[in-house]
């Protein structure tokens, strides 16, 4: 990933505008503060209070102390700011922890996303676990092994070089002197630091990585016994409900909350705009609020039906230059033989978590914990400093191995919700969101238009390629293409919708926009689809994953009929090659479509789990089945028109093809991540796949709603 | 708020709840099973799925007071001395999850399924598991693992036999 889209995936300016500011309680104030600081925190702006921490203040500890504990019974726990959200991430990389301190995989535990417990970490997103944290680990475990060999050899006054370690022991051959690891340390911290580059194990000679080791604490979610964010307990723990906004943008003009009041074992906590309810039970705080008056003006907002013409007609600060020009458009699309301009879009859609978010949070004295699902513990600490203007080291954030993210869990708002309903009522509070307000509150995947203009030479040679992304983001925005002139440009534009991170991000948009349009090209000239990106492609690693998901496939061996179409589509992006073959069966008459089988092929650079890969491709293939298909956020005046499972319908066991994986596993290169592009290939992959049954080209995604084919 | 009586896992339990209160929410937070997840509150997403006297029964719309008396079996009360039912030992075994938050529901629901089909087509499976989501996609994976499961139950009837 591009260091400047890697910090646009942190400081995404719509997920930073916060959904609550509080005043705080006066008293709240003195007690947290004392009474002198009152006056200048109360001037303070909003924006001063922002935190403003970079990932250069934030320096990775070398002392292998920080990342690694052995205690005397030989238990190894290691410690990393990673979160698990179903990606198993938590597996693989106790696998490459393993690997280099030579131990059984079963001796690791990873303690994960616990902001006082574990190094400083930017967040889990980007596909950024397997080649940062891994090589982080990895380090760390080979300088662990090196120290503890020279420290038995110093008991035995033995040269280290002579010495082994293997199956968490330190063995002199000699004379088979034995200690394990336990005894060695005896329980005291590592004190070494790390200097150089230690030498990791080649992939090449993997025992422990590279294998398909189960899911480490697997048994956990097939009994109940996991427990997730929203599952748990405290003593005293009360729950908490937060009176939402009748739409985007809105102001409260009044609330009364007189006949709330009179019910029972309840508590309203009134903050600004903010009004919340602690009750011993969640349905009586539900009841609580719907017993309110309450009146909000929200401002006239747009519709999907305008969105397209917005997002083109306000451009948002930090467009600008191209991201990549060469040679002249003007004149290579003069020259070429057939011209292409066309112009695709994809839709705001939501990543429905079936874990809502969820936080406990309990105040002790001026020291706040609280237990919630996000993939940036660091960042949700931060937020909640900011939110009652207390010093990070005051805030303990836990994230337990929470029901999923797919990007959409990076903000902290259900966390300050709960805090600030916790600071009110003096006891632990819960707040778990309804699905409609994850599907309302939560952010959203860009929407984006995109116009690409290009042209081929009648031999297939790409002469001009100029593609524009209007919100929707820069990621996999270059052509892998080779073209000689070239105009690529990410416009950033405002969003009538709260917009973030989401699976892949816009790799999706522009690969739909890009793989649909090389097939347009390969249409207009006459050429098999695969042999013209082919001939216009030299990666190797791209190329390959093609031909293989291609032969896999049995690309070309029949050809596309009325009711039957075979796509290909194909792409990399953060260090992942994928390619994607689709058959759709297509009934002419009612237009009903069937997508019945798909091959991936991926490819990321050697191979840490092959199983916990292969569940990773299968599931960004359903999950873009949605987005390709179905999915989109339907909205009008500030408000969502269908925040419900019943009106926004995710892919579900009868909307699932036959998945075929094939993984090529690269031992001779570093791992990448490979939770997101595996999710690129899809959507283009079927619409060309409806072009060559039909005819018809569609570049508006999701492109069967009620799976009906557009058209 | 009203008294009944509740029959979960084969133990008695008396409730105080309010009439309007969920069997989801007595479960999860009175009872503390919270292995019984709230995915949506509509009955679309099967997470909240229990068996009530064996049907795969949505507890996010079912009234605690109205299954007074009822057997009731959450994720807590397959396992058998310790040994996981042949659907969570195949679920298991093909590593059918990824985040785990669907898991429950899913064992449930395939539980009752495979009691109404004991080798269920893939036509049965996904017409009977359609309205349980997996949001991470593990679909392919919860269909191998609904088919192991019925090898291992039929194993089970024949060792037990013979």
């Amino acid at each position: 990933m591009q260091a400047d889209e890697l910090t646009l995936e942190i400081v995404q300016p719509e997920i930073r505008d916060r959904l609550h500011w509080f005043q705080l309680d006066r008293r709240d104030f003195l007690k947290l503060c004392g009474g002198g600081l009152l006056v200048c925190l109360a001037g303070a702006s909003g924006s001063a209070q922002e935190s403003g921490r970079g990932v250069r203040e934030h320096e990775l500890p070398q002392e292998v102390s920080a990342w690694i504990h052995i205690d005397e019974d030989d238990k190894i726990t290691i410690f990393t700011g990673k979160v698990e959200v179903g990606q198993n991430i938590r597996t693989s990389l106790a696998q490459l922890v393993a690997e280099e301190l030579r131990v059984p995989f079963n001796r690791i535990t990873m303690m994960m996303g616990d902001t006082d417990l574990t190094p400083w970490d930017m967040g889990t997103f980007g596909s950024r676990s397997t080649p940062t944290m891994g090589p982080q680990l990895r380090t760390m475990a080979s300088t662990a092994r090196q120290m503890l060999v020279e420290t038995a050899a110093q008991r035995w006054k033995a040269d280290p070089s002579t010495l082994t370690a293997t199956d968490g022991c330190v063995t002199n051959p000699k004379n088979r002197q034995s200690l394990t690891y336990g005894e060695i340390t005896r329980g005291e911290k590592l004190t070494q630091t790390v200097s150089g580059d230690p030498p990791l194990t080649p992939a090449s000679d993997w025992k422990i990585a590279g294998t398909a080791l189960p899911k480490a604490d697997g048994r956990d979610f097939v009994t109940g016994k996991h427990q997730y964010p929203s599952d748990i307990m405290r003593p005293n723990l009360m729950f908490g409900k937060v009176l939402r906004a009748a739409g985007f943008n809105a102001a409260l003009a009044s609330v009364d909350t007189s006949a709330a009041e009179k019910m029972p074992a309840i508590q309203i906590v009134r903050d600004g705009d903010f009004v919340g309810v602690v009750a011993e039970d969640p349905s009586i705080a539900e009841e609580a609020l719907s017993a309110m008056q309450v009146k909000w003006n929200v401002p006239a907002q747009i519709s999907n039906k305008e969105l397209f013409d917005y997002l083109r007609n306000n451009p948002d600060t930090g467009g600008g230059e191209p991201s990549h020009t060469s040679g002249s458009i003007a004149q290579a699309v003069a020259a070429a033989d057939v011209k292409v301009e066309q112009h695709y879009t994809v839709q705001f859609i939501a990543h429905a978590p079936l874990e809502p978010r969820a936080a406990v949070a309990e105040w002790n004295g001026d020291k706040l914990t609280v237990w919630t699902g996000t993939q940036r513990p660091f960042g949700v600490r931060d937020e909640l400093a900011e939110a009652f203007r207390i010093p990070a080291a005051k805030v303990r954030v836990i994230m337990p191995d929470m029901g999923s993210g797919y990007g959409g869990k990076h903000s902290g708002e259900c966390a300050v919700e709960a805090a600030r309903l916790a600071k009110a009522a003096r006891k632990p509070v819960k707040v778990v969101w309804t699905r409609e307000e994850e599907f309302t509150w939560a952010y959203f995947r860009p929407a984006g238009w995109i116009e690409i203009r290009s042209g081929v030479l009648h031999d297939g040679t790409l002469v001009a390629w100029e593609h524009h992304n209007y919100n929707s983001g820069p990621s996999g925005i270059n052509t892998p293409y080779n073209v000689a002139n070239q105009v690529i440009q990410f416009h950033p534009t405002k969003s009538p919708l709260r917009q973030g991170s989401y699976r892949g991000l816009a790799a999706t948009a522009n690969h739909f926009a890009r793989e649909s349009h090389m097939d347009e090209l390969a249409n207009a000239i006459g050429m098999d689809p695969l042999e013209f990106r082919l001939k216009n492609l030299s990666d190797p690693r791209l190329r390959t994953v093609l031909q293989a998901a291609a032969e896999r496939f049995g690309w070309g061996r029949s050809k596309s009929t009325p009711e039957l179409g075979f796509g290909i589509a194909g792409g990399t992006e953060k260090g992942g090659y994928v390619a994607t073959c689709v058959e759709v069966e297509i009934n002419p008459a009612t237009k009903k479509m069937r997508l019945r089988r798909v091959v991936e092929a991926w490819e990321s650079g050697a191979i840490v789990n092959p199983d916990g890969l292969r569940n990773q491709m299968m599931g960004a293939v359903v999950q873009a089945i949605g987005g390709a298909l179905f999915e989109a956020i339907q909205f009008k005046d500030g408000r969502i028109l269908n925040p419900y499972f019943a009106e926004y319908r995710v892919p579900r066991f009868s909307d699932t093809p036959e998945i075929d994986v094939v993984l090529i596993d690269r031992k001779d290169l570093p791992s990448a991540g490979a939770g997101e592009t595996g999710i690129v290939g899809l959507a283009p992959a079927i619409s060309n796949a409806i072009f060559s049954a039909t005819g018809t080209r569609l570049r508006d995604m999701p492109m069967a709603m009620g799976r009906d084919l557009k058209g | 708020m009203d008294d009944f009586v509740l029959n979960v896992n084969g133990a008695e339990h008396l409730v105080t709840a309010s009439g309007n209160e969920t069997l989801l929410s007595v479960l999860r937070n009175q009872f503390h099973l919270t292995g019984t997840k709230y995915g949506c509150g509509e009955g679309q997403c099967g997470a909240c799925t229990v068996l009530i006297n064996g049907t795969a029964t949505r507890s996010c719309l079912t009234r605690g007071a109205t299954v007074h008396g009822a057997q009731i079996t959450t994720i807590e009360g397959l396992e058998n001395k310790g040994a996981l039912s042949p659907v969570q030992q195949a679920f298991l075994d093909e590593e059918a999850f990824q985040c785990g938050y669907c898991t429950s529901g899913m064992i449930l629901s395939a539980t009752a399924l495979l009691r109404e089909h004991p080798q269920p087509t893939d036509q049965q499976i996904v017409e009977y598991m359609d309205g349980n989501i997996c949001r991470c996609g593990t679909y392919p994976r919860i269909m191998a693992a609904i088919k192991r499961a019925s090898h291992l139950q039929e194993k089970g009837r024949a060792d037990h036999a013979s």
